[in-house]
């Protein structure tokens, strides 16, 4: 596929990066000042992307739905972040980063990039700690780390359960800086509606100012879309509710291929869903399978008694419980990665072993661990011979400093204890995978329209591991794009300033405002919310942790179905010229109901099980994942070509020379 | 759960509110105070009514976006959380509740319950960071070791959220709380001495130029701080700001 | 040092420091009443020392004067701010009792009954000082001023309102005094016991002041 060049550099992995480096053109500093450069999102890559190029000398103006860059959702990253800092010494290093992350990723993503992230990884915790993100750390002054799922090492650095929000705070800090410097315009509360192209070359952005409805040009020499996954399409997710699709999916429907959409994460340990109310579901943080054990009962008839109310978790004998990811995969246990995690959980319930009412959750357990910290504690602090009663206080002091947060998160929510009674859980979707394809440098394939983060595909490959996400957020921001971005600029050095004033801005500010108008008008029955409840039934349904050929066939007719009733009988409120919430949701699901049917079409050609997308029809005989590396290692990159149905697959091979394709095993 | 609930509305900045009575049955004891404004509003949607706008966006506080004052309260009858983490279990069955946005001169109304809080932007872009350039080569992370205590106290004052609560409890609207949580997270790191005496001088000078009242120590900002950040900051950034005003 | 003068936490600094101030007079000041309880003749002595020192007179006496002015300006210019950083339009329902103590929101009204208080303290007792001394021009006595004191609260009114008043100065130092500590920039390991020490000052202070008030009520010179 010629149209698909990776651009990644020749030569040994470990050169590639430092090489590229050298060999890419730059623009000098005093070029950058005639130079826009408009970054959509402000979340850990966006905000750090708008930084560093502010500082390189660029003139940045950033854009985010929130009514402040410090909202975007890598705030609600709990668990921490990955660096190969090997501060352990428990045998970490870059390689394992990297062979960890595409093993992780079930060899479906590219090898260069995962190493250049591995390689960066240890700039970003330098570079945070240097702008004053207060880290956890041990007595001794220096970092602490914990370990996650999926790895063998201690490499993940924290800030007790809200990591993402002290890493968002520092690029936040630092955009700051600049827009105190004048070299970042920061316009809050706005949206943007479509990406402008000119003469191929992404030049700029139409944005409606979400207090006055204002419809705005912004013109630059490039785009960078920083906007997040596309997990909402479910409706009940781990996402904030304004997360949306719309700068990648209208760059998309300009020319941006979309690559493996239907790789998406389940995460295994969130609150289940309590009622049809449920607007959102939260997570807690993985660092919790550390100490808990998950299991559900044994034998059906406690199940059903368990989930009738008859019976309690806590009456139940041990021998009475099956804590199956232990059973199953006994080498990590219940550390095993999300996709793992998660889809044990749904095997059990669908088998009938579900323990609350709706039958969609399973035990997180902490009253082995809070007995063995206790009885830890009891020892070092001289007592001989400690009762049940004072070794489990001890634990549960113990286990409080550790994940009182989540702890205290969960009974709010559940209204439970959890010292006392096993915590329930349910997978959640969580991450996707999947987004804008990318070259080495980060461009999408629309010159000069570039992606980062969650927003791009590059490189969790088909499952993400635990604290990856924040690691490539910064990665991609602080320490990638800033220098590839160089490399198409240095072109436009005489270029000038981008006008707004052109027959490409009318169109597309026509088109947006058509949109809009066309969906103020459907003058309906329906609300926005009543569609995408519908559309996240399909998903979770049919496309959700298990998928086959018949409910992905049926999802994809449904999808066009319901996106042709949302056009006709959608019921916006309000007016177009003021702030209008629906309005704005509007916009965002018909956008999801055109990506659901994609991600439906990614989902049902790649007949293989891997990563976070597991065919019912490619597993092994006891019910692992099969992957099919002789027809599917490649990345899909779908072209848009007028509508959803018609789009084209591109295939982007992977090719494999520093790691040797297996099957992943967890054993 | 049936529930009676008086709500600000106001269309825009410019035009003046009223309060507004709903009325709303089938209220579940699960549903968070956000779910059950969300179900309010499905039912004004379909009788051709305008939804009542409110900020919220993670639903899991952490965001800091939700801002909603109940019962006179901000963040509603509980301590320790935000709206979203409220939920309807705290209320009984014929329950009155007022909900109005946070009330600020420097946070105006944008529509319904929605203030405008760039203020806080503004104070953190006055010197909320550490002047450290992102693209620089820093030294390793281990190089300068920071005593437990100072970094885990640093991170008590970096938990805030920004959401506003500190500001709507405080009867006299002052923003001290926020503007000395960030001024403590990096007054207690070494890496923050260089620049401490401008960063705590620009940051109260600009939170004095958007309109916020002074602080009288009543201590309602600690109490509903969601994230309890402590009076101790504000004690702190008094003392910084003290000693960098007298050195000049 | 500009900003210091223009900034909010400038006012605050004038409020504490002044107010710390006002709170070492007082201790002088109830030192010096209880010796009328004790020893009349030692209230005579020590009033009549502070009555013709220079140095009181004419340096501490205007500071003090001017603490007071200072302290009741700037508390008044915050109110006035504070008031308008709430906006043009209040809350209709706003429980300050749920996470702030009744004192602490109402310095302003403990701290206008108090300023009251003073007003009437110094026309008996100043004012007449001043007369007796400036404009009537009378010969030194250093006897005089225990009976001057224990006749002033012979009348029923007036002590009532003197107790009514200590018992809002007491209020007003509840919250006022450890509180300038903090607005100072003092919160550590000692701040507990500040705050013990100053509530408990705030306690005892009026009301040795109302007891001696009381005191001489109950107790007329009788000729």
């Amino acid at each position: 596929m010629a149209v698909l060049d990776s651009k990644v550099p020749s030569g040994p992995l470990a050169d590639k990066w430092t090489k590229h480096k050298n060999e890419i053109d730059l623009v000098n500093p005093a070029n950058k000042r005639n130079i826009d450069i408009i970054v959509v999102g402000t979340g850990l890559a966006g905000g750090s992307a708008a930084a560093t190029l502010a500082e390189l000398g660029y003139n940045v103006k950033t854009f985010c739905y929130q009514d402040s860059p410090r909202r975007a959702h890598s705030i609600a990253a709990q668990g921490g972040v990955n660096a190969a800092k090997n501060y352990q010494g428990d045998g970490d290093s870059v390689y394992r980063l990297f062979y960890d992350t595409i093993k992780g990723g079930d060899y479906r993503s590219r090898e260069g990039n995962v190493y250049r992230l591995a390689e960066v990884s240890t700039n970003i915790i330098d570079q945070c700690v240097a702008q004053g993100v207060p880290f956890a750390r041990e007595y001794g002054g220096l970092l602490d780390n914990r370990s996650f799922g999926g790895v063998l090492v201690s490499r993940t650095f924290y800030a007790k359960g809200q990591t993402g929000q002290q890493l968002l705070l520092g690029a936040y800090a630092a955009m700051n800086r600049q827009i105190q410097r004048g070299k970042i315009k920061s316009y809050t509360r706005h949206e943007m509606l479509d990406l402008v192209l000119v003469d191929g070359k992404a030049r700029g952005i139409i944005a409606r100012n979400l207090v006055t409805g204002e419809i705005e040009r912004h013109g630059a020499h490039a785009v960078v879309l920083a906007t997040g996954g596309y997990g909402n399409l479910f409706f009940l997710s781990t996402y904030c509710m304004g997360a949306n699709v719309m700068a990648a999916w209208k760059a998309h429907k300009k020319g941006a291929f979309f690559a493996n959409p239907c790789f998406t994460q389940i995460h295994p340990t969130c609150i289940p869903v309590s009622g049809d109310h449920q607007s959102k579901l939260t997570l807690m943080s993985e660092s919790l399978r550390n100490d808990g054990r998950i299991w559900v009962p044994k034998k059906l008839e406690d199940a059903q008694a368990i989930r009738e109310g008859r019976l309690k978790p806590t009456e139940l004998a041990e021998e009475d419980r099956d804590y199956y990811l232990e059973r199953r995969y006994p080498a990590f246990g219940n550390l095993v990665p999300r996709d793992v995690a998660s889809r044990a959980a749904k095997e059990r319930c669908d088998a009938g072993y579900g323990v609350n009412k709706t039958g969609e959750a399973v035990y997180l357990d902490f009253s082995a661990a809070i007995m063995r910290y206790g009885r830890e504690k009891a020892l070092t602090s001289g007592m001989k011979n400690p009762d049940d009663a004072t070794v489990r206080k001890l634990g549960e002091e113990i286990v409080e400093a550790k994940y009182g947060n989540l702890f205290q998160m969960y009974e709010k929510i559940v209204d439970q204890n959890p010292y006392k009674t096993p915590m329930m859980i349910y997978p959640a979707v969580h991450y996707t995978m999947g987004g804008l394809w990318v070259d080495y440098n980060l461009m999408t394939t629309i010159p000069g329209c570039y992606a980062a983060g969650e927003a791009n595909f590059s490189d969790h490959g088909a499952n993400r591991l635990g604290a990856s996400a924040l690691m490539q957020g910064l990665a991609d921001g602080y320490f990638v794009l800033p220098y590839t971005i160089g490399d198409y600029l240095s072109d436009d050095i005489r270029t000038g300033p981008i006008t707004t004033d052109s027959p490409e801005f009318d169109e597309a500010e026509r088109n947006v405002t058509d949109r809009i108008q066309k969906l103020m008008s459907a003058n309906g029955i329906h609300s926005v919310d009543h569609y995408h409840k519908r559309l996240g039934k399909i998903m979770w349904n049919k496309c959700g942790m298990a998928r086959n050929a018949k409910d992905l066939k049926e999802a994809i007719g449904e999808i066009a179905e319901l996106r042709k009733d949302f056009w006709e009988n959608v019921k916006v409120p309000g007016s177009a010229d003021a702030k209008n919430q629906e309005l704005e949701k509007a916009g965002r699901v018909a956008d999801f109901l055109e990506l659901g049917e994609l991600f439906a079409m990614d989902a049902l050609h790649r007949n293989e099980s891997c990563g976070g997308h597991f065919r019912e029809e490619y597993q092994t005989e006891e019910g692992e994942a099969l992957r099919d590396d002789e027809h599917f290692k490649y990345a899909a990159a779908w072209e848009y070509r007028g509508d959803p149905s018609k789009s084209e697959l591109h295939k982007e091979d992977l090719v494999y020379e520093n790691i040797e394709l297996k099957t992943r095993s967890y054993k | 759960m049936k529930i009676y609930l008086k709500i600000w509305r106001q269309k825009n900045a410019n035009s003046k509110g009223n309060m507004v009575d709903y009325t709303l049955e089938g209220v579940e004891e699960d549903m968070s105070f956000l779910e059950m404004l969300d179900v309010l509003n499905e039912e004004l949607i379909s009788k051709g009514e305008e939804p009542v706008e409110f900020d919220h966006d993670c639903r899991e506080g952490i965001c800091g976006t939700c801002s909603l004052m109940i019962n006179g309260r901000p963040h509603g009858p509980e301590s320790r959380i935000t709206v979203c983490q409220l939920h309807m279990r705290s209320f009984n069955d014929g329950d009155t509740i007022v909900i109005e946005p946070w009330r600020a001169k420097a946070f105006p109304v944008i529509k319904d319950l929605i203030v405008d809080r760039t203020a806080f932007d503004r104070i953190q872009q006055a010197g909320g960071y550490i002047s450290v350039n992102t693209s620089g080569r820093p030294v390793d992370a281990n190089a300068i070791p920071i005593e437990k205590e100072m970094a885990d106290n640093s991170f008590a004052a970096a938990t805030c959220i920004g959401c506003g609560a500190c500001v709507a409890a405080c009867k006299n609207a002052s923003a001290m709380l926020f503007t000395a949580a960030k001024v403590s997270q990096f007054a207690l790191l070494p890496q923050g001495q260089v620049e401490a005496a401008d960063r705590v001088q620009n940051m109260v000078h600009q939170m004095d130029l958007e309109g916020f009242g002074n602080c009288t120590n009543t201590g309602a900002c600690e109490v509903e701080c969601p994230k309890g950040i402590s009076l101790e900051n504000i004690a702190r950034m008094n003392r910084e700001f003290l000693s960098a005003t007298v050195k000049g | 040092m500009s900003g210091l003068i223009k900034s909010s936490l400038a006012r605050k600094y004038v409020m504490a420091l002044s107010g710390l101030f006002l709170v070492i007079f007082l201790v002088l000041h109830v030192t010096i009443n209880l010796a009328s309880v004790i020893s009349p003749d030692f209230f005579n002595e020590a009033s009549h020392f502070m009555g013709y020192n220079p140095l009181v007179q004419f340096i501490m006496q205007p500071v003090l004067i001017a603490g007071v002015i200072v302290h009741f300006v700037m508390g008044f210019v915050l109110e006035t701010q504070n008031k308008k950083a709430r906006g043009s339009v209040g809350y209709t329902s706003y429980k300050g009792s749920a996470n702030a103590s009744w004192v602490s929101r109402n310095m302003i009204y403990s701290g206008l009954v108090v300023l009251a208080f003073l007003g009437l303290h110094f026309y008996d007792f100043w004012i007449h000082e001043m007369t007796y001394k400036y404009v009537e021009f009378n010969d030194q006595d250093p006897t005089r001023y225990y009976a001057e004191t224990v006749e002033k609260f012979a009348p029923f009114w007036r002590t009532i309102l003197y107790v009514i008043s200590f018992v809002l100065l007491s209020l007003h130092l509840w919250h006022g005094f450890a509180s300038s500590f903090q607005s100072m920039g003092v919160n550590n390991k000692y701040t507990p016991g500040i705050k013990k020490f100053a509530k408990a000052f705030a306690v005892v202070v009026p009301l040795a002041f109302a007891f001696i008030a009381l005191y001489h009520h109950l107790n007329p010179i009788t000729h």
